[in-house]
């Protein structure tokens, strides 16, 4: 399968372009398959592609001396990933790993030189989704350093949650995940989030079902939390 | 079809941990790989998630909201 305009349309990246840009776009950008579990990335090699999903989930992460892993961010289609290496040059700031079968398109640092040259109108829409980037990052850090883990897991499972009209309207849907991502997500040890899970249940916030987490009290998880007004 | 937990055989290891601390014979060892069998049983305790060195077994959620249903 090649690179396809309608997938280029739905990236951030080349929002708002005509169809005369977007295939000359086209021409640049490369596709990659993975499955899961294949890794895409690895942090400081110097790779300099920035990488878009297409289809599937990505996760990127990054991985201590001691093999503690701490993820970054979950990727899902129209997100990009490793855009750091490519504008200013330096190596694979972070991992990236396929958690189901992946399609993806990635655009050189070259070509993306060639690219911001020749459409210029492109670099107003990488700002916004580095601002964007920037400002999730800047949450990840509040959220390391002053909330209580507990209430770090009450926010993430605040912002997975699905109430099943996510697939109606067409979007993707939420990655579903296991403890250990959980717990590499908020940075903490796995038997922790099992704690906090238990906890939360016990204070009748969540509902633990199987292989569902069911959030019965919003309010009461977005106080856990420290989202919103409570 | 019930929920039960994943088996990437390229990972497996075949160590055998996640056979010996299901409690409800979810996880058998049949030659060369771990097979999955589907129990009414299978609480979804995750233990067997927690005991593989290769992270070879997956014990996804599914986070909802139920507020109001």
């Amino acid at each position: 399968m090649a690179v396809e305009v309608e997938h280029l349309k739905s990236i951030p990246y080349f929002s708002s372009l005509g169809s005369g840009e977007l295939e000359a776009i086209r021409q640049l950008v490369f596709e990659r398959w993975a499955d899961r579990g294949e890794l895409i990335l690895l942090e400081d090699e110097p790779t300099q592609t920035v990488y878009f999903v297409v289809t599937g989930v990505v996760k990127a992460f990054k991985t201590s001396a001691e093999g503690k892993e701490q993820i970054l961010c979950i990727l899902r289609p129209g997100d990009s990933f490793n855009d750091v290496s490519v504008f200013d040059g330096g190596p694979n700031p972070v991992s990236a790993i396929a958690m189901s079968r992946v399609r993806l398109y990635g655009i050189s640092k070259t070509d993306m030189e060639t690219l911001l040259r020749e459409h210029p109108g492109i670099a107003l829409n990488i700002i916004k989704v580095l601002a964007g980037k920037v400002r999730h990052f800047v949450s990840l850090v509040e959220d390391l350093s002053f909330r209580h883990v507990t209430g770090r897991v009450a926010k993430l499972l605040l912002e997975y949650a699905t109430n099943g009209s996510e697939e109606g309207k067409g979007k993707s849907p939420r990655p579903r995940l296991t403890q250990q991502d959980m717990a590499a997500m908020v940075g903490t040890a796995r038997e922790v989030v099992g704690r906090s899970l238990k906890a939360l249940e016990e204070e009748g916030a969540i509902r633990m079902d199987r292989h569902r987490i069911a959030i019965v009290n919003r309010e009461a998880l977005e106080e856990r939390s420290g989202v919103g007004g409570g | 079809m019930l929920e039960m937990p994943v088996v990437n055989g390229e990972l497996c290891n075949l160590c055998g941990l996640c056979v010996e601390v299901c409690r409800c014979g979810a996880l058998v060892l049949v030659g060369d790989s771990i097979v999955v069998v589907e129990t009414a049983e299978c609480g979804y305790c995750t233990e067997c998630e927690v005991v593989c060195p290769t992270g070879a077994i997956r014990c996804p959620y599914e986070i909802i909201i139920e507020e109001y249903q």
